[in-house]
């Protein structure tokens, strides 16, 4: 653990006890079990393929998942419409390729869904929307269209776009490997800063600097199961499985 | 090789580049032997065709009272065998290419909701550019007051008319939100000015939806969407199927506000052509973007039923659907209810370009990366904010090309409801002015002048897709 003032709480954030998914009837994930506690900053890695982004989807229902349970803050997800808002409403999610919304402007990306969602006055949305902007240092690209700005601006327009709905737990899903390396930094810094916070954060990512600096758990997932999870310098230093350590070789090793 | 830079280079302008007509020609029109003959080709042919027809364009006369005369004005001023047009035949038939057979004294109606229909799309199609919806609204203010001093009528009324023209401008201008109330009450404004009759049966049509939202809202949050949805239409359905025409006759009996009523076979002409193009462009495009997103349902019922419409209507040609729908829609409904033959024939060239315009909006969802979606659903919203606020903004966007084209092909295709009995500007009144002993024997007049005012209308529309595709292009990408 990288700094000490990242409490974590022993409240849980996410349950998830032996979910099961299939695309069809490919078998994608397999016997999940996972808790993560308020406050925790999770990596989850592996190789591509092995389920990592389904499995970060299925906690905000983006797929749903057939067996077992997830509850996200107290509210188990099935396919009550309700349950999926109330998650939805609660869990920010930032993706591989932004997903701005090119047809409105940064600040409209930002106050859309508060304005129309969370139902807050325009107004106070709009100073919302500059104090996130603010926060991850670009509030001066506000009135500019997503288009007019580069990826890892954008990116962390889309970081501010879910910070605007005031989520308790963030996912990311690859968030800098749509990225290019000069850009990875900025990206990943916000990321540093929303942890300290004490963001709830689950993130697939290969950055294993970040994992280092603020991971307080690893996950790795192959073949759409949890192979081992720990916490990071015992992970890096000390791998048990021979897949975490093949894996570990491949993406360390050059 | 060192070299450092000491002094950075101050920006320079760019270089001017070549231009001048000269140059232009070379590049454009004679860069090669081939394109120098096709050049000179075209140069041929457009003489060609000016040679033939720019005299008689030019010859043309526009003060005569039959064609004989034209052709003797001609023959005296251009000797005996210059052909000329006989323009005058507008001039004498004017009022019955624009209105029909509808009844002179009442031409402030339709003139008034011709202007009215100007003031009732502005906010839509100038939604955030104040300049252009004053310049749209004030512009039509004027030509409409114009019109009116042309037309017959008690003073009183051109008196009215004025006034509201201008109350329109004055709310451009101030306050221009407030224009969409008039966007809003303006199909209940048409049905009345031009059919006439008690203002209580637009009145309480127009409470079927105040009906239908009343119904809608408390069941919503108990039933869902598609319970309270279809609940709500029903109970608007029995509103304007049974109670509608009761209430709107007792209103009537308390408070008589009547106008003088026009039977729909006396509409005829322009007025004919734009009050079904305009009704059926308004209404197509909301049934186009339901169809679509029936389409793209997960609920197998409403997708199989979209899908089923949408080919069926393509695949059949209007023609057949304007007859066979004069009979069918009486069979479907009680033999006291006469149908009205222009609203029928409304809603079958809307129901046929939604069909169109389903496909083309389904097009544009298409090309919508899924990653949208996925932002809008983990941003919380439901499936109707989602489509509002971020799907249907984007996939219109893409969409207006295709969305445009149906709308011209439907403006035109309103001249075939002359196969039906309806008097049309270029079937319906050509054939009556050419069967009046004065201008037996004209030809070509009506149709170009026919012809020219169908193409200003459609290009009219063409040039504002573009306005709204630049204006719309935020992509940068
Ligand atoms: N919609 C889908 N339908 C069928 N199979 C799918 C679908 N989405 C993903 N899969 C399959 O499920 C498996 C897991 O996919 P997932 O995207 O979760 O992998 P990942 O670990 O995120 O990989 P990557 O690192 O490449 O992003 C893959 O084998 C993929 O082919
Ligand atoms: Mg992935």
């Amino acid at each position: 653990m990288a700094d000490p003032a990242m409490k974590i709480s022993d409240e849980v954030a996410v349950q998830i006890t032996a979910m099961n998914k299939w695309y069809g009837t490919f078998h994608v994930l397999r016997d999940i079990n996972m808790t993560v506690q308020k406050g925790e900053r999770i990596v989850v890695c592996g190789p591509s393929g092995s389920g990592k982004s389904t499995l970060i989807r299925c906690i905000n229902r983006l797929e749903e998942h057939q067996q077992g349970q997830i509850i996200v803050d107290g509210t188990e997800l099935t396919n009550d419409i309700k349950n999926i808002d109330k998650v939805r409403s609660e869990v920010g999610m930032v993706f591989q390729h932004f997903n701005l919304f090119p047809h409105l402007t940064i600040l409209e990306n930002l106050t859309l869904a508060p304005i129309w969602v969370r139902k807050i006055p325009k107004k106070e949305a709009d100073e919302t929307a500059m104090y996130f902007l603010s926060k991850v240092k670009i509030p001066e690209q506000a009135h500019k269209y997503p288009g007019q700005l580069s990826g890892g601006q954008q990116q962390r327009v889309a970081i501010a776009r879910s910070l605007c709905m005031r989520p308790r737990i963030m996912l990311f899903d690859e968030p800098t490997s749509a990225l290019d390396p000069e850009m990875i930094k900025e990206v990943l810094d916000t990321m540093i800063d929303l942890a300290k916070e004490g963001m709830t954060m689950l993130c697939v990512t290969h950055e294993m600097g970040f994992a280092q600096a603020v991971a307080n758990r690893v996950i790795f997932m192959d073949q759409g199961q949890i192979v081992e999870q720990n916490e990071p310098r015992e992970f890096f230093n000390n791998p048990k499985s021979e897949r975490t350590k093949l894996f570990l070789s491949q993406i360390l090793g050059h | 090789m060192q070299f450092t830079r000491t002094e950075m280079l101050p920006p320079q302008p760019p270089p001017v580049s070549q231009s001048g007509a000269v140059k232009w020609v070379r590049e454009n029109l004679f860069s090669g032997p081939l394109n120098t003959i096709l050049t000179l080709l075209s140069i041929l042919v457009v003489y060609y065709l000016l040679n033939l027809s720019l005299p008689w364009l030019l010859h043309g006369v526009w003060n005569a009272s039959s064609l004989t005369e034209c052709r003797t004005i001609i023959a005296a001023n251009f000797g005996p065998d210059a052909g000329g047009g006989c323009w005058a035949m507008i001039h004498a038939r004017w009022y019955q290419w624009i209105f029909g057979f509808y009844p002179p004294e009442v031409y402030w109606r339709p003139i008034l909701n011709f202007g009215l229909l100007f003031v009732a799309m502005a906010p839509i199609l100038f939604s955030d550019n104040l300049r252009g919806s004053v310049k749209l609204v004030g512009t039509v203010a004027v030509l409409t007051i114009i019109a009116l001093t042309l037309a017959q009528g008690p003073w009183w009324v051109f008196a009215l008319c004025s006034a509201l023209m201008l109350a329109s401008v004055a709310v451009a201008l101030l306050a221009p939100r407030y224009l969409l109330v008039a966007t809003v009450l303006y199909p209940f404004a048409t049905v009345w000015l031009l059919w006439g009759g008690s203002i209580w049966g637009p009145v309480t049509a127009m409470l079927g939806f105040v009906v239908l939202v009343l119904v809608y809202r408390p069941l919503s949050p108990r039933l869902g969407v598609v319970m309270a949805t279809s609940l709500a239409v029903v109970a608007a359905a029995i509103w304007w199927g049974v109670l509608d025409s009761y209430v709107a006759a007792a209103l009537e009996q308390v408070v008589s506000l009547s106008i003088q009523p026009v039977e729909s076979d006396k509409f005829g002409g322009f007025l004919l052509a734009f009050l079904i193009g305009v009704s059926s462009i308004s209404i197509s495009l909301p049934i186009g973007i339901l169809l679509a997103l029936g389409r793209q349902s997960d609920m197998f019922l409403i997708k199989t039923l979209s899908v089923a419409f949408i080919e069926f209507v393509r695949g059949v040609p209007l023609i057949t659907m304007l007859f066979t729908a004069s009979l069918l829609l009486q069979y479907f409904l009680p033999p006291q209810v006469q149908f009205d033959l222009i609203l029928r024939v409304i809603i079958l060239v809307t129901l046929f370009s939604a069909a169109y315009n389903a496909e083309v909006i389904r097009g544009g969802l298409a090309a919508l990366p899924k990653g949208q979606y996925e932002a809008a659903d983990a941003l919380g919203m439901d499936y109707w904010q989602a489509q509002r606020l971020i799907i249907m903004p984007q996939a219109l966007k893409v969409s207006i090309p295709g969305i445009v084209s149906t709308f011209i092909g439907l403006f035109k295709d309103t001249t075939l409801v002359s196969f039906v009995g309806l008097q049309d500007p270029l079937r319906g009144i050509t054939t009556i002015v050419r069967a009046d002993i004065n201008w037996k024997g004209i030809y070509w007049e009506p149709y170009i002048f026919v012809g020219v005012i169908f193409f200003a209308a459609c290009y009219g529309m063409s040039r504002y897709s573009l306005y709204l595709e630049r204006k719309l292009h935020t992509d940068h990408r």
